[in-house]
């Protein structure tokens, strides 16, 4: 098992976000969270790469326990999780061939010349050649998308976390993301965790689909066994109907 | 009563919880700094472009400052002592005033305001757009990236502006002092020298080190705890420069007590 949330509780101040969460994701998978909005889903992803500790339970990556890990060995395992914002979080000082290059200058023994010939990949890999020196604020929305998700790539990570990675992208883009993601997981062999809200992107990408409500996982499956669930929450989140949401609770 | 409104008692209490709330983040902060200064291979790249932003930047609004301080010190000196003591005296105003309390009070609200907003800003920003969060990901420690160039920037180019803030000061003191009050370049120099201490440059300096650390770590304080969006880097902000500029008055004393 590549990642583990094992009885995962987090408050913040009142607000009891995760209940007791148990999570398994394969190595080589790709994992869609889905969720309705405050339900906790971002906060997941982020327990997986430390940006937040439990209160209580365990999150294992690549075998380890990241609450025991110290600040070095939280470091490295950081070197292989890559993580995609939801709004990109590019550097916006920074020239998108500064941001991309930003994981691997942490990266002990890596050369000038091989930074800059793996942004230039990175780029290729994300269809955004030639804009090395232009800055976020110069790029359109799904654009500033691949960049984040260049520079995500760029330590070559075992492991991709995307927080809505298509959220508020036009339809074209969002498939060309969708792409991007499926693409990471063939070529690159990553294991990916997707928090999304967009069902029909969770089903294009996806070799299991996660519910996330009221602090734990649902219901967890492949696609098909998504598709064919009749849990009425998971049904009302599907078909956008509050009436089966109300039902359920 | 409507519910919204605290009493005396709530209000009290709900202002000392956040007040060990804050002095509790702060401990962390700072000690977070203090460990981060061993990751030399993240913040020395950066040490020069802040210590330019914090230093050579905010030389002209220091120099503005100075010159009309001296002018008006000058002017005033004139006017206190005219016929009371010997106007030779205006030097050593000028002089005392420039180096011990006007130089480096006025330039540290000055550069609180530039400084600190511009910390505050910067930082706030990029917690509430997770650039912070981004930089955490890629395996850097944020503090040793973005606070610790500062507060070494601050506290190594807080004494350099103001220490060239005094002496222009100074200089347009006794340029005011020949064209507007009549006296010699001799009489301003030998009040200058009359009551000048090496001590007191000292003096300035040991202030200077400890605004700019005052002021860049509570602009990097407050920025790293700014949430909320747009609106809570206005705050962020705007506390910033309060707290920045209270506590350099708050110094100013301290250093005047223990010091002089």
């Amino acid at each position: 098992m590549s990642i583990v949330l094992r009885d995962v509780y987090r408050a913040f101040g009142t607000n009891q976000v995760l209940r007791g969460l148990d999570l398994e994701v394969q190595d080589g998978e790709t994992l869609s969270v889905i969720g309705f909005s405050g339900a906790g889903k971002s906060v997941v992803l982020k327990h997986m790469v430390g940006l937040i500790r439990p209160d209580s339970g365990d999150v294992v990556v690549d075998g380890k326990n990241v609450n025991e890990l110290d600040v070095e060995e939280l470091n490295a395992l950081r070197r292989d999780v890559g993580y995609v914002f939801q709004f990109a979080a590019l550097f916006d000082s920074m020239s998108i061939a500064e941001n991309v290059a930003m994981g691997l200058r942490r990266v002990p023994g890596t050369y000038e010349e091989e930074i800059v010939s793996r942004v230039r990949e990175c780029l290729a890999l994300v269809e955004l050649e030639g804009i090395e020196d232009q800055y976020p604020s110069e790029l359109s929305g799904g654009m500033v998308k691949r960049a984040g998700l260049a520079r995500a790539i760029a330590t070559r990570p075992k492991y991709l976390l995307y927080d809505e990675p298509t959220t508020g992208l036009d339809p074209v883009t969002v498939t060309v993301i969708d792409r991007l993601i499926v693409r990471m997981k063939e070529e690159l062999g990553v294991t990916g965790i997707v928090v999304t809200h967009d069902i029909e992107s969770a089903y294009r990408i996806s070799d299991r689909i996660a519910m996330l409500h009221d602090g734990r996982i649902r219901i967890c499956g492949t696609v098909d066994e998504i598709r064919g669930s009749d849990d009425p929450l998971l049904r009302s989140f599907l078909e956008g109907r509050p009436e089966l949401a109300k039902r359920a609770s | 009563m409507p519910t919204s409104v605290l009493t005396p008692v709530e209000y009290i209490g709900r202002w000392s919880i956040n007040s060990v709330r804050s002095l509790g983040k702060a401990g962390y902060l700072t000690t977070g700094a203090l460990r981060a200064l061993r990751n030399v291979e993240i913040w020395g790249p950066r040490l020069v472009s802040q210590m330019v932003s914090v230093g050579v930047a905010s030389v002209p609004i220091a120099l503005f400052i100075a010159v009309f301080t001296g002018i008006v010190l000058a002017l005033q000196a004139s006017y206190t002592l005219t016929g009371a003591v010997p106007m030779y005296l205006v030097g050593a105003m000028v002089g005392k005033s420039m180096i011990l309390e006007l130089g480096p009070v006025l330039t540290g609200l000055a550069l609180a305001g530039r400084v600190g907003a511009s910390t505050a800003a910067e930082v706030g920003t990029m917690r509430v757009t997770e650039q912070i969060d981004a930089l955490e990901t890629l395996a850097y420690d944020p503090l040793a990236y973005l606070v610790v160039p500062r507060v070494l920037a601050g506290v190594f180019m807080f004494p350099v502006v103001i220490v060239l803030a005094s002496a222009i000061g100074i200089l347009t003191g006794w340029s005011a002092s020949l064209t507007l009050l009549d006296m010699s370049s001799a009489e301003f120099v030998r009040g200058l020298r009359l009551f000048f201490q090496p001590w007191d440059v000292g003096f300035a300096v040991i202030k200077s080190l400890s605004f700019g650390l005052i002021v860049t770590s509570v602009g990097s304080f407050y920025g790293f705890h700014a949430k909320g969006g747009a609106g809570g880097v206005g705050v962020a902000t705007t506390r910033a420069v309060v707290v920045s500029s209270m506590l350099i008055l708050v110094l100013d004393a301290f250093w005047a007590v223990v010091l002089l």
